[in-house]
């Protein structure tokens, strides 16, 4: 079993493959599409490199959710996340972190939770099977 | 003008990897303007040969049920030029093929020597939204690509013949 640091080491490898970014724009709150510059087939570009660098398998939508909402007025009221939805969005996701967007649950600012650190805690749970079972997302 | 950018297959191992040649020829129109007085093949036409190749590759790996695009090239080098009479060799193999689409790792050569190498991701289209946008016709593999897919298929054939005991 990896150490955290060995896992955050290829992520940021992973990361630095994928995106043409240099090294040192790699920091754990990075946000993939803010900071990085990730595009939507980057997403899957990373999926496929995470799998190969790390040997495991991620099913579809289990790392970054796909259109985990579509528009159900239970989850999104006025552009933003409702108490349920982010309930929702902690059951999905729980390897990432919430504190800022909490604050302001803006859907658009969804994107903001996909951080470098945030691939990192996904392949340390994955790697320990701590994941929750795959839901039918 | 016929955009196919490989001329033959010659070996073709299903789901895994594939050979291609191209023979540049003179005739080419690209050669026309790339560059007047000094005819170099463009570097994104041997991109193409090298996608065209993997991209029937991981076509074949799913009987061409999937419309293969191609969504990036995450890497991609170019160490010499090709010339009007030098035969290029398209080495392609599958790095990891999925519903989702696959990568592939290629590189060229011309007599043994690397003259580019490139990492090429394929996405499949997804079909319930393609059907929208297309209908069920398989915009990609169709007309020409269609024939060399005939090719690649009787290049599979005779590649595992070959290798019968």
């Amino acid at each position: 079993m990896p150490s955290q640091e060995e896992i955050y080491t290829k992520v940021s490898e992973t990361l630095v493959e994928a995106l043409n970014v240099d090294e040192d724009e790699i920091k754990p709150s990075a946000t993939l599409q803010g900071d990085l510059g990730a595009e939507s087939i980057d997403f899957l570009d990373i999926v496929f490199r995470l799998e190969r660098e790390f040997g495991i398998k991620i099913p579809r939508g289990e790392l970054f959710p796909e259109s985990i909402f579509q528009g159900d007025p239970d989850l999104i009221q006025d552009g933003k996340v409702t108490h349920k939805g982010l309930d929702e969005l902690r059951t999905k996701m729980p390897f990432a972190d919430f504190t800022g967007f909490e604050k302001n649950p803006e859907v658009n600012a969804i994107s903001d939770l996909f951080t470098v650190d945030m691939i990192a805690r996904y392949i340390q749970a994955k790697l320990n099977g701590t994941l929750p079972p795959p839901s039918d997302n | 003008m016929r955009w196919i950018w490989i001329d033959r297959f010659l070996t073709f191992e299903s789901g895994k990897s594939a050979r291609a040649v191209k023979n540049l020829s003179l005739a080419e129109d690209h050669f026309r303007e790339h560059f007047p007085g000094y005819p170099v093949m463009p570097a994104s036409l041997m991109l193409e040969g090298l996608a065209q190749t993997g991209g029937i590759l991981v076509g074949e790996a799913n009987q061409f049920r999937e419309k293969v695009v191609l969504a990036k090239v995450p890497y991609a080098r170019f160490l010499q030029e090709a010339f009007a009479g030098d035969q290029l060799i398209y080495d392609v193999e599958i790095l990891l093929l999925r519903m989702e689409g696959a990568s592939v790792k290629g590189k060229i050569t011309v007599d043994g020597v690397l003259i580019a190498e490139a990492e090429i991701f394929f996405a499949h289209l997804d079909r319930s939204r393609s059907r929208q946008l297309f209908g069920d016709h398989n915009f990609v593999f169709s007309g020409e690509l269609k024939h060399l897919l005939g090719l690649a298929k009787v290049a599979a054939k005779s590649s595992q013949d070959a290798s019968a005991p």
